[in-house]
């Protein structure tokens, strides 16, 4: 052969080229690649999805099992005589509730010796089972019906949250060794109340509509103050963010002339929904708390700093929606002699307004979530007491919010706490939840056939 | 309907509605209109054809300053309407667009009630004191467009739901019911099939007795049929104005016979 590539084809080369293959009913190399690598491109895709939903589902799984004790609450059945002297003696000491405390007991090991269950727990120990938060319940009762001493009434106590925790299943007898507030005599006598009747685990009203308690008292904290200090902030950022996000929209879209400034403007819009949200804290607690001297903790300031931070994404989705809107309509507007004000009010901005609505739903559900900024402006008030009509019944007085709340409640180190920070997520995500129903009912309510 | 055409507007006749002198537009750099010099008859309809971006519809866009909303684009010349000059500085864009009203190339009604569609204009030009005679508007509209007996028992369902050929008439029922003088059309039957066309074609000759029509086609045989005169566009000039029999008939310029004849556009 010579070395040249020239060589007239032979009978054999000059058939089709290698890879191709007359037939359609013959799959030639190349197309069956092409399909392997399509069958192989859709196998990612599901083992992605199945990824993401297997995370899905053990988020929620985790969430629930987690948080749904927070909704239960064990409560101690105790008959208490209210004694005129007991009581008189009890109005008359320092720390009013400790005697309180005692006359609990009191009625307490009554009550056990006339269920024949018997034990010799000392007083001081069989305080541990009640919460310390109840001799105030009883407190508040005679307060509030001074009528009633003298006569005996059945209280439904909070037990303490050990023993709560032992009924749902979260303190073991394994668990003891390391709890000093706890021992195994406790969980005996818990067991034998359960027999007796006298323990009830009943839906927990107070950690919905309850403030937060202090550490040593998990069993009453509840989310009620700070769902208060998320409301009034979303009030806030509605109205700040939706309004002046819509108006820097339609003026940036429709009337604002192309030029380099409108450009820079357009560039820092989009960066801003990218800054990270803590520096919209130290913004606000530079300019809100110390320059303007606002309250601090206060939901005015928290949803100040958090329409800062919900606006880019309100004018980023409105800008999109406007743009969507074709302009055809504009035209037919415009065509009949409607001003451009008239064009854009009556006719572009209903049809974005499912657009609009979505992406101001998604910047209050994102401001919802966010934790960091409020801390920068102490929006963690420690609300304990005077709840709905004291400290955090207002715009401008201080209160706490819900993701605040729950970053708490982590923090802290009881494990009944934790239960409660799980609860307090489940609360968080059907806010949520409620939110995009409201959202989603008011899209279809906005839509229009085209 | 049955409006006799009158002395009065037998004299008016002769005299043009719209006037265009030298008329320049830019679209930033691109010098998009040169030097176009035209005078349009009213009650009479005027077509004009060209090739693909010879600036026709440019053209019919700066007749009711449409290309204002477009911000690259300056208008030189001067463009005069019953004599006045709709580019002086005194001219509310949105009064003259009343004036001359104008139809699209896709029909495109507002996403409202067939109604609202119509009612929409004399409302926010305040044309109607009361309901009833908003609705008086509104059937006299429709009728003119030649859809009431279409749609006068569904005027509450909305205007997006009819056909292409319905929803072409709804806009020129719109467009009728602001009372203007002049109506533009921008190429209004390319988005429809041939018997809506046909009906579209029937109503624009209908209307010639009582408005000024402008009309831009791709169609020669559209511009044939329905327009008494007929402007041949160019690469951003007037090649040829004159009456439609002529210009198909008799073209002067070359240009003009080379495109009506089909050896290119």
């Amino acid at each position: 052969m010579t070395d040249t590539t020239l060589t007239p084809p032979s009978g054999k080369t000059s058939a089709p080229a290698p890879n191709r293959i007359t037939s359609i009913l013959e799959l030639d190399p190349l197309t069956r690649k092409r399909n392997a690598a399509e069958a192989r491109f859709k196998l990612y895709g599901i083992i992605a999805i199945g990824i993401g939903l297997f995370f899905l589902i053990a988020l929620l799984w985790a969430i629930l099992s987690n948080g749904l004790g927070a909704f239960s609450q064990t409560f101690i059945k105790v008959d208490v005589p209210l004694n005129q002297e007991q009581i008189a003696a009890a109005e008359k000491s320092v720390v009013k509730t400790s005697k309180y405390r005692a006359i609990i007991v009191d009625a307490f090991a009554r009550e056990l010796a006339g269920d024949k269950i018997t034990t010799d727990m000392s007083a001081k120990d069989m305080e541990k089972l009640f919460s310390s938060g109840a001799a105030a319940t009883v407190r508040d009762y005679v307060l509030a019906n001074p009528d009633k001493i003298g006569s005996t009434v059945t209280f439904d106590l909070i037990a303490s949250s050990r023993v709560d925790g032992y009924l749902k299943g979260r303190v073991k007898r394994e668990d003891l060794a390391e709890d000093k507030n706890l021992d195994a005599a406790h969980l005996d006598l818990a067991d034998q109340m359960q027999s007796a009747g006298l323990l009830e685990k009943r839906f927990n009203w107070a950690f919905i509509t309850g403030t937060d308690a202090s550490d040593s008292r998990p069993e009453q904290a509840g989310i009620g103050a700070s769902m208060i200090g998320s409301l009034f902030m979303m009030l806030v950022v509605l109205f700040l963010s939706l309004p002046i996000g819509v108006a820097a929209s339609i003026y940036l879209e429709e009337f604002a002339p192309q030029n380099k400034f409108t450009d820079l403007i357009e560039v820092n819009i989009s960066n801003l929904a990218a800054v990270p949200s803590i520096v919209f804290g130290i913004l606000g607690l530079a300019v809100f708390i110390q320059f303007m001297h606002l309250p601090q903790s206060a939901p005015l300031v928290g949803g100040l700093v958090l329409s800062l931070m919900t606006l880019p994404t309100i004018i980023i989705s409105t800008r999109a929606s406007l743009k969507a809107v074709p302009p055809s309509i504009r035209d037919a507007a415009l065509g009949i002699g409607a001003s451009k004000m008239q064009s854009i009010f009556h006719h572009v901005l209903p049809l974005a307004m499912p657009g609009i609505l979505t992406g101001t739903i998604i910047g209050l559900a994102q401001a919802l979530g966010e934790t960091a900024p409020l801390l920068l402006i102490g929006m963690v008030g420690f609300i304990a007491s005077n709840f709905p009509d004291g400290v955090a019944a207002g715009f401008f007085s201080p209160n706490s919010a819900m993701p605040a709340q729950i970053y708490e409640w982590a923090k802290r180190a009881d494990p009944a706490f934790y239960e409660r920070a799980w609860g307090g997520i489940i609360v968080l995500l059907v806010f949520l939840m409620t939110m995009n129903i409201i959202a989603i009912i008011l899209r279809r309510r906005f839509e229009r056939r085209w | 309907m049955n409006e006799m055409p009158n002395f009065e507007q037998a004299k008016t006749m002769t005299e043009s509605k719209i006037s265009a002198k030298k008329v320049q537009v830019y679209y930033g750099d691109t010098h998009a209109i040169k030097d176009v010099d035209i005078e349009i008859q009213p009650r009479s309809v005027t077509a004009f054809i060209g090739p693909s971006g010879c600036g026709k519809s440019t053209f019919l866009r700066t007749l009711n300053r449409m290309n204002d909303t477009i911000d690259i684009c300056r208008v030189e010349g001067s463009i005069k309407i019953d004599g006045e000059n709709i580019y002086d500085p005194k001219v509310d864009p949105v009064q003259l667009r009343a004036k001359v009203g104008m139809v699209f190339q896709k029909p495109n009604p507002f996403p409202k009630s067939i109604y609202d569609n119509i009612a929409y204009g004399p409302r926010i030009h305040g044309l109607a004191r009361s309901k009833s005679e908003l609705d008086e508007i509104v059937a006299s509209s429709l009728q003119k467009a030649g859809l009431w007996e279409e749609v006068k028992n569904r005027l509450d369902e909305p205007g997006t739901g009819m056909s292409g050929g319905q929803q072409q008439r709804l806009c020129i029922a719109r467009a009728i019911a602001v009372s203007p003088e002049v109506i533009l059309m921008d190429e209004p039957c390319s988005a429809l099939d041939p018997i809506a066309t046909a009906k579209v074609e029937e109503l624009i000759d209908e209307l010639r007795e009582n408005f000024t029509i402008v009309i831009v086609t791709h169609s020669m045989q559209q511009a044939a049929r329905v327009s008494q005169r007929t402007a041949f566009f160019h690469l951003g000039i007037l090649v040829e104005e004159g009456l439609t029999q002529d210009i198909f008939t008799n073209p002067k310029d070359k240009r003009t016979q080379d495109y009506i004849t089909g050896r290119f556009g």
